[in-house]
């Protein structure tokens, strides 16, 4: 297991390969479908100091107010990636991210783009929402919530020992890849 | 208890708290994948996260999914007096947090706050002769949704004729596409025959059916054994990271088609299988 401490040096991202298990701690932003489109269609400054060699978590999360107005996270694990195919590698070049958790993995342009601006795809579990939303510490702040609905908010938490594996690293690997060429060759025996 | 009140305890149940059938299932699935694989730690991470949930009461998953009701009941009984029953749950649910607020209109792309929305949540209605109301709630995500699919047969390029073999390969074709972007390993719910709407209405409510159950239709039951087995040959594992579970069943119902079409709807349910029924009777409730 692999601890790693945020904001990640592209050295250190680079180090990561296809399968290592990481836990990750500090300040990360989830971003899901809304927040990407905005991020490529108008390239917001407000949110660039929190992505700056740090880690997007496609997430959207339960949440819960107190009566003092702080957020806490009540259940929150990862969203399907896929969705953010079109727009990712435009975002992890445009902010200096380091790193984007999800699941279900990603295509070739974003694994492309991992390769050329340094960064990986972390695979959280889908489904694991109250495990993760444990790990989460404190909610900092929250950009876009009454535009886009809690779910497509962008949410800066800080996250402790958040469990992670590489699906996809900065050296054109890729577990997804392998998983479906293998699937289609077992499935045209299958048939 | 009233009405409400007890569909809310319905909701919780559903949202926080797994069947025994398919905790059941997962847990078996945890034992036969190997020691040190990536597959073995998934499972570990979901029946950690199952235990959790349950005790907290908060939701097994953040995305709580749609809410489609079923409900059978007596003759004389009035829809609209459950229809607000329901709606009225579901915004308490939301507020108490057993529920994200999934209910988004699509033209203004506005999320309503509370699960309320055109048809959210959807209800479907069933007189019956029996004197008691079922009440059946499914929590469906989202991203299991979007790889559900429907086929017509023939489907030329996969050579799949309007047969039961014809089925057979379709169902593989949308597993190896679905991968494991719908929370792998799922559950199946297909249906065969019938039209583009009623194939896939038939495919969504076998998910009521319990984990091991097969159909009556020794023809059908048939299939369902032998697709459980040969989809688990896929090495497409839970979160699609390898492995030797990609789902833990396949549910399988047919009806009637008319003699020009021969549709097939599979229906792909996360492993946060999440569906609940209560029974009013005597002014009783009975959760299952």
């Amino acid at each position: 297991m692999i601890k790693l401490q945020i904001p990640i040096s592209e050295e250190d991202i680079r180090s990561l390969k296809v399968g290592d298990e990481v836990l990750l701690s500090g300040t990360i932003v989830t971003a899901r479908d809304e927040a990407h489109k905005l991020m490529v269609d108008e390239k917001p400054e407000f949110i660039r100091e929190y992505l700056k060699e740090s880690v997007i978590y496609h997430c959207g999360p339960v949440v819960k107010q107190n009566e003092s107005g702080e957020w806490s996270f009540v259940s929150a694990g990862p969203t399907t990636s896929a969705r953010e195919e079109p727009y990712q590698s435009t975002v992890v070049c445009e902010y200096n991210v380091r790193g984007v958790i999800g699941k279900g993995g990603m295509g070739a342009k974003t694994l492309e783009g991992l390769k050329k601006c340094g960064a990986v795809y972390f695979h959280a579990i889908g489904g694991a929402g109250t495990l993760i939303a444990n790990s989460v510490k404190k909610v900092k702040k929250v950009f876009k919530l009454e535009e886009f609905g809690s779910p497509e908010a962008f949410w800066v938490i800080e996250v402790e020992d958040f469990p992670v594996v590489v699906t996809m690293d900065s050296h054109e690997g890729s577990l997804h890849k392998e998983v479906l060429e293998k699937s289609k060759k077992i499935m045209e025996e299958l048939l | 208890m009233d009405l409400k009140d007890s569909i809310l305890e319905l909701i919780r149940r559903a949202s926080t708290d797994l069947s025994e059938d398919v905790v059941k299932s997962l847990s078996e699935a945890y034992e036969n994948e190997d020691e040190g694989t990536p597959a073995r730690g998934v499972f570990k991470t979901i029946l950690e996260n199952v235990k959790m949930a349950k005790e907290q009461s908060t939701p097994i998953c953040q995305d709580t999914g749609s809410l489609l009701f079923y409900i059978d009941f007596p003759e004389g009984e009035s829809e609209k007096k459950y229809s607000e029953a329901i709606e009225g749950a579901a915004i308490e649910a939301t507020k108490k947090q057993y529920l994200r607020p999934n209910a988004v209109d699509p033209v203004t792309s506005k999320n309503s706050g509370n699960n309320i929305g055109v048809n959210a949540p959807y209800i479907h209605f069933h007189q019956w002769d029996k004197d008691e109301v079922r009440i059946r709630v499914m929590l469906k995500g989202g991203g299991s949704e979007n790889v559900g699919t429907q086929y017509k047969l023939p489907f030329p390029p996969l050579k799949a004729g309007r047969d039961l073999a014809g089925v057979r390969k379709v169902v593989i074709d949308a597993v190896v596409n679905a991968q494991g972007l719908g929370c792998a390993p799922g559950t199946l719910g297909i249906g065969i025959g019938g039209d583009r709407i009623t194939s896939y209405a038939l495919s969504k409510v076998q998910f009521f059916r319990k984990i091991g159950e097969r159909s009556a239709d020794p023809e059908i039951a048939k299939l369902e054994k032998d697709l459980n087995e040969t989809l688990n040959k896929l090495q497409i594992g839970p979160m699609g990271f390898g492995g030797k579970t990609t789902v833990l069943d396949v549910f399988i119902s047919s009806q009637a088609r008319h003699p020009a079409t021969f549709f097939v709807a599979i229906s792909y349910m996360c492993w946060a299988f999440r569906r609940k029924t209560m029974v009013l009777k005597n002014g009783e409730v009975i959760y299952d």
